[in-house]
Parts: C-alpha cells; structure tokens; sequence
C-alpha cells in the first residue's frame, strides 16, 4: 500500500486520506500522518479493468486561497504563532518535557492535562511542544466562550483553538485520527486560586472518558507544573465577571506587579511536563453509550494519576524560578 | 402507470427548476405546478394551477387529480423575500395545508418531499462544528424565520407520524450560491461590498444551486424516507469567499450591529436579515454524510460552490446582465399543447418552441 501521506489537502482529499487512514488502521499497517505537505505519490501505473464501471465524477472543488481547514485552523497561523511563541517557551518558561515518545505518532489520541493559570498557559505550551517535536497538529479544545469575542476568537480558532463539544471531539478523533487536547476540569481549572494550586478540580462528568471509548483511542495524560505560578490568582472578582459576561474574574499576581500589562505578561515560571503511559480502554468502540460506573471510575484514576504525579514532580522541584 | 408530482411554488427559483428536472424523466408521468404567479422558466409538460396557499383549493386538486407524490418547495428560507406576515401565511399555513391536503382519505398522495433550510439548526457559539440531522438546535431561535422553519418542520414531523404509510423526506439544504440564485449572501458579493462582522470570520457551508435541484429529484425518485442534509463537503470562511468573489468587506461592528445595518439596509447598500446576524459570527457547519450514503453524488464542495459563482460574476461583469427572463404565455403554451395544428412527432413531444431552444 501507497504510504498515506497528510499535509495540505482539499475537502475530497481530506475524506479520501482519512478513509484510508481509518482502512489501514483496522488492518494493522502503520499510518504516518506528518504535518508538513509531503510529495505525494503517483497512483500505481495500473489503470484497472478496461471497462470502467460507473463512476460518478468527483465533484468540482474550485481553489482554495487560504488554507483554513473545516475545523478553522490555518497551518500557516499555526506556524507564526510557533515563531512567535518559541522564545517564551525556551527561554522564558524554559518547557522541559518528559515522557513525551508516549504520545502516538500516529492515530487518534486524545490529549487530557490539568489547567491552571489566570489566562491558562498550559495550552500553547502543550501544543506549541507536540507540534514541535513530533510534527503533527494539536487541536486544543476549550471553553465555548472564546468564540463570542471578536478577533479573540477568529485567531483562537485560526491557530487550531475548537469548541469543547463532544461531537467536536468525537469527529476529530474518530474519523479523522487526530490529536485533541482537553481540560476536563474545564474553567474550575484556571479560575482556582493560589492557595488550591495543584489541586486538581472535579474532571467534569467524565465525558473526555466516554469519547475516547466511543472513538476507540487511548487517553494520553499529561502533568503540567508551572502554569500555576505563571500567572497565580489571588482572589476573584464574581459580581465583575457577572457583569461582564466572563466566567470568572481574576485578580492576579501579575496585575500586582505589572499593572495593567500583568493582564497579558506571565511570569517566568519554570515549565515541566510529564507525559504519562497512555490509558487503553478495555470496551468495544462506537457505542452510543458506556456503563456510568466505568466511565466515572476510568475519570477519576486519570485524574488520580495526573494528581500523584504533579505531588512527584513538586516534590522532586527544587524551586519555583528555576526548577 | 408512471408517477403523478406535485410542484408546489411553481413561479419561485426552486419550483420552476424542480419542474423542469422532473419533466425529463420519463418514469414521471404528470408534473403539476402550482404557484401564484405565471412561472418563470421554460416548461415543457408541466401543467400548472394558479392557486394561493387555501386549503379548500388545494384539497380538491390533490383529490382531482390523485398526484402520489407531493414535492414542497414553496417555503421562504430568505426573509428578505417576505415579510413577517406574508412569511408566517406561506410557510406555516401553506405547509398546514398542503399537508391536510394530503392527508384526506380520497388522497392518493404516497411520497411528500419537503425542501426545508439549515437555518433550522440556528448559529450559536455553543454548536458543535457538524450537526447531524438528529441533533437538536442549540440555541433558541431568535428570528421570525426560524421560528417559522422550526414550526414547518413540526407539522411535517407530525404529518409523518400520523401517516406511516407516506414516504416523507425533508431536506435541509445549507446556503445555496450559484450562477443564478439570488441570496442576500450571493447580492452582497455581486455588488462587490458584502457584509462583513467586525472581529469574526465565520465558516461556512455552501451547496451550488444545481445540486439543490438534484437532490430534491433524488429524494423524490429514490423515495428516501426521513430528514437529510444537503452541503457541499468542507467548510470555507466568509473573508476567503469574499476575496475569490473579489467583493470588499462592510464592516458592521460586532456590537448593536443590527443597529448600525439598519439604514444601510433602508439605504439599499446592504442586504442584512436578521438571520445573518448569527450565521456571520459563528457560521455554520452540517454533516452531510447520511445524504451521501443514499448514493447522491454532489456535482461540487463548498469551495466548488463558491468559484463557480464568482466564475459567473466574473463572465456577468464582463458582458453585462444575463438574457432578460423567459414569460410564460398562457395562451401560447395552451396552442403547443393542445392545438390540432401543431404536428405531434412520435414520440409525443409537440414541435414547439421549447424543444428548438433548448440549452
């Protein structure tokens, strides 16, 4: 079989690569999925019987000007934001992955870290390093609210930003074989203060868990220490956010220090993340639903298991700044 | 005994060309229109009714002329095109109708398709990127047109299960651009100024007019039972299709946006129904696998769509507006028909005027 080969595509392109994708993968051949366009193959020199049998025409797919995919992210975005954003991820949080062949190079995975910070930085940290160092795009699904705010939510969704909804999730995952990237702590996450930092919040109902079962992928759990000093909140403002519209409003460190420019600079935490062994369900894939007990039980050990491991790495960190 | 369909809206876009696709297929035996107004395109066989949406009317013609399949096109998905109460009188109270129409125990009416809108679906932040035909409406609808849509499709959902032995399909088809429709979508980009929300580049999804008409024919011949949607493959967002279409943005601010359209609405610089409010800032996205797991082949994807349009601008700006429409002549059409003196060929075509200027 032809190597399936990712990369820029059109619509028909897209289906045609992810069929093939899900084909090769239930028959056990290794599916490489890269993130740069690759030369693609001539199709084999044989033209197939002599009597063509009716096939419709594929349809007309005119030509792109951009190269925003159905989902609304921009490869070339996601490059400038990469640019932009590498010498914060080296030299100002200095990210330290660990553990971090354990995501597939291949497949759909879904990607489950704990979310702290003001403004969470966890999320470009994660992305910006798989995207780095295995080639492959992260789409980060978050809150719902980005999309209500003008220009936040155009460039949340250009640089590969997607709305936390199951479906979302689902299609991502299943019929396209991609990495998503939830916190199933949702906002609890980022609106907690410092004083409960590095203690993980409720991971929703559970629903990252049944996805993963529906879509027949394995749950890859990160630990992420760091983004709770990078922007630490001190107390919250909940008759503001109400006004506002916000979830939540913070008061931070940073806004302390900096003034109005603590709303958008972090501080020089240092960055470590672990990656742990990905978790495998044990259920037959593509059911409506999963047994409630399962499902919850599968939630908490991921959470348990992200949990002991932070208390292993603050443990093992010899300091905030420098770690 | 071939199959006896009944076009309703025969004088709107969809009608008139939903008549002529039928017309060429043999297996169709009648095609009857019904409209308001003398249609607006070329019919060869097509016999037509002028009637309004009443009930009476309507029960003695399904009764007449025992039709076994009910195709409904006639329902406002632009509220641009009809206002509020006009808009409520043909969509609900037609679709009411025409549906207890159908439901009469003289009624020989097997099949009814109703050509309805993703607008159903409304446009809110919560969405998910793909509905499925089962997945309920997010948010609340907001303008008189969905509202009216929703409640079109209740009936119809109705109308299906207290009548288990009629086919119903329903077809909810995504923003339509092609060479000829005009939407307020299509009219922003031919002036070459479309609105445009401050801040928001949304996603959309669009079916060329062509594959409109040949869905509704394949519902009809394949009697596809249940609800399907109709979009082109992928997704395009709005600024890439203003730049293809090479039309300018109007920039409406993201905030009281429907205030600052207004006059330019009433100046004539902007199409802007309320509908677009919601759809310009998060856009919209349909699975359309269940319709092509029927064996419906698109003739072009969303990007296809919107090249072929701005492909019939470009020829439109070069040489000028497109031949002035056709008129149907009653009385002409009744002397090709029926006339002793027009010479039928075998085939039991009459050699008229519609066969020698055929495309």
């Amino acid at each position: 079989m032809a190597p399936i080969v990712a990369g820029r595509r059109g619509p028909v392109e897209h289906r045609q690569y992810h069929r093939a994708v899900a084909e090769a993968r239930r028959q056990g051949e290794p599916v490489e999925a890269s993130l740069v366009p690759l030369p693609r193959t001539d199709p084999p020199a044989d033209p197939g019987p002599a009597v063509a049998v009716e096939d419709p025409p594929a349809p007309f797919e005119g030509q792109r000007r951009t190269d925003v995919d159905h989902w609304g992210r921009s490869e070339r975005v996601r490059q400038v934001a990469r640019t932009l954003f590498a010498p914060f991820y080296r030299h100002w949080f200095r990210v330290e992955w660990e553990g971090l062949e354990k995501v597939p190079r291949r497949g759909g995975a879904l990607l489950v870290a704990n979310h702290a910070g003001a403004i969470p930085s966890d999320a470009p940290v994660i992305m910006h390093g798989i995207e780095e160092e295995l080639g492959r795009p992260v789409y980060g699904m978050a809150d719902f609210f980005f999309r209500q705010v003008p220009w936040v939510g155009t460039l949340w969704s250009r640089a590969g930003g997607l709305p936390a909804h199951p479906e979302n999730a689902l299609r991502l995952l299943r019929d396209e074989q991609q990495l998503a990237l939830v916190f199933p702590e949702g906002t609890k996450g980022p609106s907690k203060t410092f004083t409960d930092r590095y203690q993980l919040r409720r991971f929703g109902r559970g629903g990252f868990v049944e996805i993963a079962m529906r879509a027949g992928v394995p749950v890859v759990p990160i630990a992420v220490v760091g983004a709770e000093e990078s922007m630490p909140i001190l107390f919250r403002l909940p008759t503001l956010a109400k006004a506002l519209g916000l979830p939540y409003f913070p008061v931070t460190a940073n806004m302390l220090l900096l003034g109005p420019l603590g709303v958008v600079t972090y501080l020089p935490a240092k960055f470590r993340l672990r990656v742990l062994d990905p978790v495998v369900f044990d259920v037959p894939p593509g059911q409506d639903r999963y047994r409630k007990s399962l499902v919850m039980d599968e939630a908490e050990r991921i959470r348990q298991q992200i949990q002991d491991a932070l208390h292993e790495m603050l443990q093992e960190r010899k300091g905030v700044w420098f770690g | 005994m071939g199959r006896r369909i009944l076009v309703t809206g025969i004088d709107t876009f969809w009608g008139g060309r939903m008549a002529q696709a039928l017309e060429q297929d043999p297996e169709v035996e009648l095609v009857l229109g019904l409209g308001r107004t003398p249609p607006r395109v070329r019919l060869e066989r097509a016999e037509v009714v002028r009637t309004d949406q009443a009930y009476t009317l309507l029960s003695r013609i399904v009764r007449a002329t025992q039709v076994d399949t009910v195709v409904h096109t006639f329902l406002v998905v632009d509220s641009t095109k009809a206002s509020g109460r006009a808009l409520h009188e043909i969509n609900v109270i037609g679709t009411l109708n025409l549906l207890a129409a159908c439901s009469q125990p003289e009624a020989a009416v097997r099949q009814v398709v109703v050509k309805s809108s993703t607008l159903v679906y409304g446009a809110s932040p919560r969405d998910p990127a793909w509905f499925d035909e089962d997945h309920p409406r997010v948010a609340q609808a907001a303008t008189r047109l969905e509202r009216s849509l929703l409640e079109v499709e209740g009936l119809v959902r109705d109308f299906a299960e207290d009548n288990p032995g009629i086919v119903v399909s329903v077809l909810r088809f995504a923003n339509v651009l092609g060479p000829n429709i005009t939407t307020p979508l299509s009219t922003g980009l031919a002036r070459r100024l479309a609105p445009v929300i401050g801040g928001f580049d949304p996603l959309l999804q669009f079916v060329e007019e062509h594959d409109v008409v040949r869905a509704l024919a394949h519902a009809t011949t394949e009697r596809l039972p249940g609800t399907y949607n109709v979009a082109g493959a992928g997704k395009v967002p709005w600024r890439e299709v203003l730049a293809t279409c090479g039309a300018l943005p109007l920039r409406l601010p993201p905030l009281g946006t429907q205030l600052a359209a207004a006059p330019l609405v009433r100046l004539g610089v902007l199409e802007f129904p309320p509908e677009l409010d919601a759809l310009l800032r998060y856009g919209r996205g349909v699975d359309g696998r269940r319709f092509e797991a029927t064996g419906f082949r698109y003739t072009a994807t969303t990007a296809g769509a919107v090249e072929r349009f701005a492909r019939a601008l470009r020829l439109r700006r070069s040489v000028g507006q497109e031949p002035p429409g056709y008129t149907y002549e009653q009385d002409v059409e009744e002397f090709f028909r029926r006339s002793p003196a027009v010479v039928v060929r075998p085939e039991g075509v009459p050699a008229g005027p519609a066969r020698s200027h055929q495309r």
